[in-house]
């Protein structure tokens, strides 16, 4: 019983691993890593990197699809958060943007969780509302345009390097551990997946689940204006036409990637990243391979379906019983 | 349709009789139905056609339609009930239009098209479209790519705009056919960058990497000024100059783009000008005056801006319009 | 229209359904063992028995709902043996269920023919499909607008539509699985009417309800099943209503009798001081206002049938409703009771009767199942140690001999006298004061019964209070230290020392109920 996670996880693992090597295959310098302006520079590095918005998004998504919820609105959270520090960040110092952009994300999770929790409408269309209603807010705060910005310091949070590594990495791995640290450090975790799996039954045993399920939205929120501010800080500029577009669906996707049910019930933080990650790295792999971009979409669903496939337990008993078979 | 018919003979022999000393002073009402404002440049299309209206001395009226059919035909009866003197349109859809054409037809009230041209059933539905020529577009900025590196050989690498959309269509073929002919011009890597800042950062950043850092490459051609800003970072990002080792090009000449212009980062950028309505205007004011039917087709101009155009002035001029 | 009785089969001889030697199990657990039914032509047959009794079974056993492990059915003398609900109505065997499983946004017209619409070049006759409906209907006095949805008319008037559809497409037995539940009295009696309307006419009716007065003003017959096995069959009129919920909650006096001896080294002296009283407690609609108190190491038994308000009771005391009226003192001191989270901090423990929707969390593990409630007492910010978990999973996994003694298996893996035992751990390992049982024994295999009894005697003697819900009066009568018996969600009757025996039970239950009038 000592070796149970890494067992679970070992389909996402292999998955990543593998996708990994057909990039390695398709673009023989995928794994070539050099030292640009004091930060690691290479197609390997990008993965991390441009996976780390959809990794934090995945990090808060994961909890919610543990309560058996789902939440739609992180892509316009991200607008939100993205054009709020966009248009406060030449006026005003960094403490203030992050925390008005971080506040903004919260309040949005907030929003969704009173929805859910206490008004109990379904969370597929409490979020929903903000998913529509967010991207236009975010437009609003933009008046339509593409803010861009110019201080140093909101824009090392997309293209600044600790320790060479790109700072995004290093947040969304900052955010895994303190969310490890916080989830499966305390009860929390135990509380969550039994919320998930019955809902009832964890109210009779004294778990206050309308809080949980309200806590696990605005943890979202605020995991999605965390990716707001990276991706606004990677192009200098809050576009909220654009800005975290169909992200949600990203998220969700490493979420199941994962091996989470959405039925609720038990979760890996850590896998949800990786469900992340490989997902971007599908993307880099893609671009890499210099397909003509019609065949974008239908690459990633293939492997997608490949992924999950994988993961299947039917099809491993399938495959099993292939194997036992006598030649 | 060259030849104007006997309605609009008569049409125009009136008001050439009763209006001639009327042209200036006649307050000229416009409205005009405008898509929403989805972009940038739609916004700044808007602001443009209100200060052309402003500087002709002409009321314009506005409607935002939100990108929905409905919501224009609703403004264009609206316009034909208070009797305006002219509609404006710019089409979100290029279908569905007859009726409510007709509608102003009926009321002698004609309607000019902007920006985008509707199904050609309609064509004597409408006085004329003042629309740019996205296959032209694509074809100065190659034009400008050819000239600029005479016969030495090019690696291009292509952002392309989001799959499907016919302006992206269009300005891909535009391209391809002005360095056809230039054998020592080549494209080598095409992607699509959706025509997002973001996407264009993460695409140049993998032809950068496909084409061993980005030394291969010798310009970057973009479907637009946005995922040119986004490529420019990720050149700079990875040591390259953008500007100097590697050239580019981009069409629609959004403010930002001419930051980078005069910062010596970006080379050239071809105009899709948001002043639709000013030709919409002239066209509108001749007819009205001597009777001048238009062409069916007005082509506003593609302009090239380079260095040499003083790209600080013409940033300061744009920054405002709401790009 | 109306399907006329069959005249050669219409003796006493052949009787219009028997089911004979009728089992199922589901995951090798009896529901039904060895029952046999038998239907007479134009009786109307009362199935009686309480939660669990294997009623709901028999109706899908015989429907081809679910496929029967082992018996016969014979209708009319010939075997039939339908593998659908579909199947069974075009046997002759129709089934109104107390959710009418009728289309509410189509109207009565075509509700009534859905299916079977009469047609002419391959189009609805519209005009014939009323004119039949309305000439159906009017056979049950139904004079109503057929040209409206279904869903405009109470669940009455849908009742007899149901009815009505069955009783056209010529069935021959008609079962109604509660379908009284949710009608009021006028609506009872029309539907009455009904049936015995229809039992003139020859068809066999097996009503299924658990109000008593009903099955004495209209049943000619009854046949009372209790743990998935036949009790028996009688006459309605030759059987005193005493006698009947002997059968459906008692076993043979003698055996019960037998064990109430072991009780008595249990008996305390009640301690006024560490007491638990509810006073007057009750919520207007759900439970009318009772006392209650509780010393440490009693017992105190809820007696009654099925929806005469004992789980709503036990859920009063949980807080999972909050009380209107009274109050709740412990010690001495107010307690106010709004969530289960009070009375979970007050000491207060509940394993309710639906074990799988709400006890176990079937996904997480025993470990995780077992320190549940002590965790969410605790709160998320301080976290029992994973050697802490195991230790208590240890501990009572031993002490309550759960199988397998495997605390990281998915508790769902486990037998239902498993899981249960487990939701016992969940709350002893909180060291409650008092805890609430909802029907312990219910589903769960005779050695894991007799186990559960033995630890709630056990806990009493280790000075917890508890509070048993349960249709096994025997069992209730052997660690009950006082019996509290509900009818009509009120406490009727509470009973003490030696009064506490079977036969007092049942006659409390039974007491002086007004016989609806026929």
């Amino acid at each position: 019983m000592r070796f149970r996670l890494p067992r679970k996880g070992l389909p996402q693992i292999a998955a990543f691993v593998v996708v990994l090597l057909i990039n390695f295959a398709v673009s023989p310098q995928f794994f070539d890593i050099r030292l640009q302006d004091g930060r690691l520079f290479g197609s390997f590095i990008d993965v991390f990197n441009r996976g780390a918005p959809v990794a934090l998004l995945s990090l808060g998504m994961v909890l919610v699809v543990a309560t058996r919820g789902i939440d739609l609105s992180v892509g316009a959270v991200m607008a939100i958060a993205g054009a709020i520090a966009a248009t406060l960040a030449d006026t005003h110092a960094l403490p203030v943007v992050l925390l008005a952009a971080l506040g903004a994300g919260l309040l949005c999770g907030l929003w969704n969780g009173i929805l859910v929790a206490v008004l109990g409408i379904q969370p597929i269309i409490a979020t929903l509302i903000l998913m529509v209603a967010g991207r236009g807010i975010a437009q609003l705060i933009t008046e339509g345009r593409i803010v861009t910005f110019t201080s140093p310091e909101l824009a090392r949070f997309g293209g600044g390097a600790i320790l060479g590594l790109p700072v995004p990495v290093v947040l969304t791995a900052s955010v895994l551990a303190v969310a490890v640290i916080a989830i499966r450090g305390t009860a929390l975790g135990l509380l969550i997946e039994a919320t998930g799996a019955n809902a009832r039954a964890s109210a009779l045993a004294g778990i206050e689940t309308r809080t949980t399920t309200i806590a696990v939205y605005v943890w979202s929120g605020f995991c999605a204006a965390l990716a707001g501010i990276v991706a606004a800080a990677d192009i200098l500029g809050a576009d909220a036409n654009n800005a975290g577009l169909w992200l949600e669906l990203d998220a969700i996707l490493a979420v199941v990637i994962a091996g989470s049910s959405l039925l609720g019930g038990r979760f890996s933080l850590a896998l949800a990243v990786l469900g992340a990650l490989t997902i971007q790295a599908m993307n880099t792999g893609i671009l890499l391979a210099g397909f003509r971009p019609e065949f974008n979409l239908v690459v990633k669903a293939v492997v997608v379906l490949l992924v999950l496939l994988a993961q299947s337990p039917r099809l491993s008993g399938v495959a099993v019983l292939l194997a036992r078979r006598p030649a | 349709m060259r030849r104007p018919t006997s309605m609009t003979m008569l049409l125009a022999a009136t008001m050439l009789a009763g209006g001639l000393n009327a042209v200036n002073a006649a307050e000229l009402t416009v409205g005009f139905s405008q898509i929403g404002s989805e972009s940038g440049w739609r916004a700044a299309e808007t602001s443009v056609s209100k200060s052309e209206a402003k500087k002709r001395n002409i009321t314009l009226k506005i409607a935002d339609a939100q990108q929905k059919q409905e919501n224009q035909i609703k403004a264009i009866r609206s316009f034909v009930a208070q009797g305006v003197d002219a509609i404006f349109l710019a089409p979100v859809v290029s279908t569905g239009w007859d009726s409510v054409l007709k509608e102003a037809k009926e009321a002698k009230i004609p309607v000019i098209l902007l920006d985008r041209d509707i199904d050609p059933a309609g064509k004597d539905l409408y006085l004329t479209a003042v629309t740019s020529d996205s296959v032209h577009e694509g074809e100065v900025a190659g034009k400008w790519l050819a000239k600029t590196v005479g016969t030495k050989p090019c690696n291009v690498v292509e952002l392309q705009g989001t799959v499907g959309a016919s302006v992206a269509t269009n300005r891909k073929k535009g391209f391809d056919t002005a360095i056809a002919s230039t054998s020592n011009i080549k494209v080598v890597r095409s992607q699509t960058g959706d025509f997002t800042r973001a996407k264009g950062k993460e695409v140049m950043e993998s032809f950068i990497k496909a084409e061993g850092g980005g030394k291969s490459i010798c310009a970057v051609y973009a479907h637009n000024d946005d995922m040119m800003v986004g490529a420019i970072q990720a050149m700079k990002e990875a040591g390259l100059k953008p500007g100097k080792d590697v050239l580019t090009v981009s069409i629609d000449a959004v403010p930002d783009i001419f930051k980078a212009i005069a910062a010596g980062e970006a080379n050239a950028t071809v105009e899709l000008t948001p002043d639709m309505a000013g030709p919409a205007f002239d066209a509108l004011t001749a007819y009205k005056a001597k009777g001048t039917v238009p062409p069916k087709w007005i082509q506003t101009e593609s302009k090239l801006y380079t260095s040499a155009d003083d790209p600080q002035k013409v940033y300061d001029s744009k920054k405002n319009l709401g790009y | 229209m109306s399907p006329s009785p069959s005249p050669t089969a219409a003796t006493a001889a052949t009787p219009l359904l028997a089911v004979r030697g009728l089992s199922k199990s589901f995951a090798g657990f009896p529901a039904l063992d060895g029952v046999d039914v038998t239907l007479r032509h134009g009786e109307i047959h009362a199935l009686l028995g309480e939660n669990g009794a294997g009623k709901s079974t028999f109706i899908k056993a015989i429907t081809g709902v679910v496929t029967r492990d082992a018996g016969t059915v014979t209708l009319d003398g010939a075997p039939v043996a339908p593998r659908s609900a579909d199947e069974a109505l075009k046997a002759g065997i129709a089934t109104v269920y107390q959710e009418v499983n009728l289309l509410p946004n189509l109207t009565v017209a075509q509700n009534l023919f859905l299916g079977r619409q009469p047609t002419r070049f391959g189009l609805v006759r519209e005009v014939e499909m009323r004119r039949r409906s309305i000439a159906l209907l009017r056979d049950f006095d139904l004079d109503i607008d057929v040209g409206a949805p279904l869903g405009d008319y109470s669940v009455a008037v849908q009742h007899l539509v149901a009815i009505a559809r069955a009783v056209d497409m010529s069935a021959r037995i008609l079962i109604l699985d509660e379908p009284t539940a949710s009608l009021d009295a006028h609506e009872v009696e029309i539907l009455f009417r009904v049936m015995r309307n229809l039992a003139g006419k020859g068809l066999g009716i097996l009503f299924v309800t658990h109000f008593l007065d009903q099955v004495y003003a209209i049943t000619d017959r009854i046949t009372v099943l209790r743990n998935g096995r036949l009790v028996g069959e009688r006459e309605t009129a030759a059987l005193p209503r005493m006698e009947l919920i002997r059968m459906m909650l008692g076993r043979e006096l003698s055996e019960a009798a037998s064990e109430h001896p072991a009780k008595a080294a249990t008996e305390a002296a009640p301690d006024a001081g560490g007491a638990i009283r509810f006073e007057g407690f009750g919520k207007a609609g759900y439970v009318a206002p009772f006392d209650l108190a509780l010393a440490s190491g009693q017992v105190v038994g809820l007696a009654g049938l099925l929806g005469s308000g004992r789980t709503e009771t036990a859920r009063l005391l949980f807080g999972v409703e909050s009380a209107d009226h009274g109050r709740l003192t412990i010690d001495g001191e107010a307690v106010r009771l709004a969530s289960p989270r009070d009375a979970i901090r007050h000491g207060f423990g509940y394993c309710p009767e639906e074990r799988k929707t709400e006890g176990i969390v079937a996904e997480l593990t025993v470990r995780e199942n077992i320190v549940l409630a002590l965790q969410a007492r605790r709160g998320a910010l301080h976290p029992l140690s994973r050697r802490e978990q195991d230790a208590i999973a240890q501990r009572f996994i031993t002490m309550l001999d759960i199988r397998p003694p495997d605390p990281e298996r998915p508790i769902g893996l486990l037998s239902g006298g498993n899981q249960q035992k487990a939701l016992l751990a969940r709350w002893l390992a909180t060291e409650p004061r008092l805890l609430i049982l909802d029907e312990p024994t219910r589903g769960i295999d005779v050695g894991a019964h007799a186990e559960i009894i033995r630890l709630i005697r056990q806990l009493c003697t280790e000075g917890l209070a508890l509070v048993v819900i349960s249709s096994e009066l025997e069992e209730i009568v052997s660690y009950a230290d006082r019996v509290i018996v509900m009818r009509d969600r009120r406490q009727t009757a509470v009973l003490e020392g030696e009064a506490v025996n079977v036969t007092a039970i049942l006659q409390a239950i039974a007491a002086d109920t007004p016989p609806l009038a026929a």
